[in-house]
């Protein structure tokens, strides 16, 4: 039985994930994670044929930050919004420390012509970690059922 | 306006936008160049290890099943059913018997040839024979469209054309060489797909792996890190048509000197927090060069960026759009850590690539100019000069695109 309290602090998260990618607050996101993680955007038929490759496989803080760097500095790209909408969580296991949930996404793209589309959709599979009271993601993996990248894919989901 | 596909020799350095914008030119690339006399990437025999296992995949525009038989041989069917026409393999991979169409359950066996036909010889009932095919209808007469298939080293090719060259002479022995060096029969391991639609005609892919003159330019990570830049050691090669090409270079020190003076996206202060992006380990089987990329003509690019191994496979779909499938592969014997530091790498391409992401959006942009102004504009490609060079040792050229643009001219004639 999980209880309001725990709940409640796991959506909250999910919520405060969303929106620090759509604010673009990139400095707010690499914060979510503990120095030892893992970030990935992966496509389900990867993930369901246990193939390893990742659209985005990131392995530790470093990455995330060489990341950001990279789509604010070098990688050269037409700017566009995104737009999370994030299902409430499915808690799957809670031991002393650790959360494992999953939550569903879809993610919408408005480039500068102003046409919205949905650029990906799928699910968060992660593993959280409390540290001093606060969740903080080991491993999010983002598996997407639109394998087909609607050319470039810039930002974090 | 008229369009007349035969380009000056003097003008090969002049390509007009209408190549990429035009529909009648698409239509006629289609035939003469991804359905005729031309071999077609088609997958990694090791995608298909055992009898039974298939994979979807485009030659063009067209469907095609690569399956292997029980004899072990590697098929290539168009996945259109010899009845009414369906395309009847929905699965992008798996294991099969034999093929199935399911409307009328037409059966095929995994080379093509037709099997079984559901009421043949019709349905008796009260002694009279009701329906079935007329007694002219031969089996034989209505197997699958069977594609010719070569297999060098590992990867497979597919043409229509049942009477095409030897795909080692479609190579050619310029760049059979750097061919062999990825495909050398050592086996391979399949690390996984990515797949991206590039909303920009299908050439300017091949245009922008046979243009040295960008990377050290547009690609931050490239020039910064030195993997990729003007002052490298390089060569650009080509086949005697010039339709293929292989862009070949050794990895300098990277960092700040004459060459990066005037380069925007050179980041001289840039340092990563994670060095294990370009933790790269030389390989023996390199014999030199840290990055050979090879274009061959019109439906791949083979890849070796240091420790990065990929196919991309053009698919065209439309004039202005081509989906652009990305295989990452390593040998089967390659270590845990050799396939970890491959993976790790595999970040530079592909989609969401810290180098490979700006061409994509480089591509469609492109693709909106020239849509925006087709009848009588042209791209300038006169770096290097206007003439074809059969070999180049430096980076700053396009004679690889004029060198496509003559072969293409002369097929795309008449
Ligand atoms: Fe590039």
């Amino acid at each position: 039985m999980i209880d309001f309290e725990l709940y409640q602090q796991v959506q909250d998260f999910y919520q405060d994930y969303a929106m620090s990618i759509d604010s673009e607050q990139w400095d707010k996101w690499i914060d979510f994670f503990v120095e030892d993680c893992v970030y990935k955007i992966q496509s389900r038929d990867n993930f369901d044929n246990n193939f390893p490759l990742s659209a985005l496989a990131l392995s530790s803080k470093g990455m995330l930050k060489d990341r950001i760097y990279g789509i604010t500095e070098t990688i050269y790209h037409e700017h566009y919004y995104q737009t999370h909408v994030v299902s409430t969580p499915r808690i799957l296991k809670v031991t002393e420390n650790h959360i494992e949930s999953e939550a569903r996404y879809a993610v919408f793209r408005t480039k500068q012509d102003g046409i919205a589309e949905v650029y990906n959709v799928g699910r968060y599979i992660d593993r959280l970690v409390r540290v001093d009271g606060k969740l903080l993601i080991e491993s999010r993996r983002c598996i997407f059922d639109n394998e087909m990248i609607l050319n470039s894919m810039i930002y974090p989901i | 306006m008229k369009i007349d596909t035969k380009l000056e020799n003097r003008k090969l350095s002049e390509i007009p936008f209408w190549a990429y914008t035009d529909e009648s030119v698409y239509k006629k690339e289609l035939e003469r160049l991804f359905y005729n006399d031309h071999w077609c990437y088609v997958g990694l025999e090791v995608e298909v290890q055992n009898p039974g296992d298939f994979k979807n995949t485009l030659v063009g525009e067209r469907s095609v099943v690569m399956v292997r038989d029980d004899e072990g041989s590697i098929n290539v069917v168009e996945n259109v059913c010899a009845h009414k026409g369906m395309k009847f393999c929905r699965e992008k991979h798996g294991k099969i018997k034999d093929f199935i169409c399911p409307y009328h359950q037409w059966s095929y066996d995994l080379k093509g040839n037709l099997e079984g036909v559901p009421l043949l010889r019709g349905m008796k009932k009260d002694g009279k024979v009701q329906g079935g095919m007329p007694k002219t209808f031969k089996k034989s007469a209505h197997g699958l469209t069977k594609l010719k298939v070569a297999i060098r080293g590992g990867a497979v090719f597919a043409s229509f054309n049942h009477d095409i060259e030897s795909l080692e002479d479609y190579i050619g022995e310029e760049l059979l060489g750097y061919y062999d060096r990825v495909f050398s029969g050592r086996p391979l391991k399949v690390l996984g797909y990515n797949k991206q639609r590039i909303p920009g005609n299908w050439k300017l892919m091949l245009e922008n792996i046979k243009d040295p003159y960008h990377p050290g330019l547009l690609h931050t990570w490239f020039v910064t890190f030195g993997l990729w830049r003007s002052d490298n050691e390089s060569e650009l090669k080509m086949d005697k048509h010039f339709r293929h090409a292989a862009m070949i270079t050794t990895r300098g020190a990277g960092g700040k000197d004459d060459q990066t003076t005037n380069v925007s996206s050179f980041k001289g202060n840039m340092e990563l927090n994670d060095k294990r992006f370009l933790d790269v380990k030389y390989e023996d089987w390199w014999n030199g060069p840290t990055a050979v990329m090879l274009t061959l003509f019109p439906s791949v690019i083979i890849q070796q960026q240091v420790n990065s191994l990929s196919t991309r496979h053009i698919q065209p779909n439309g004039k202005g759009s081509f989906d652009f499938v990305w295989t990452h592969f390593g040998f089967e014997d390659d270590s845990e850590e050799m396939t970890e530091r491959r993976l790790i790498q595999a970040n530079l391409f592909g989609p969401a690539g810290f180098v490979s992401a700006d061409d994509g959006e480089a591509i469609q942009f492109v693709q909106e100019g020239c849509q925006q102004k087709p009848d009588d504009s042209v791209a300038i490609i006169k770096m290097g000069g206007i003439e074809i060079d059969k070999h180049t040792d430096h980076m700053v050229s396009e004679t690889l695109i004029r060198g496509m643009y003559d072969y293409w001219s002369k097929k795309m004639e008449g």
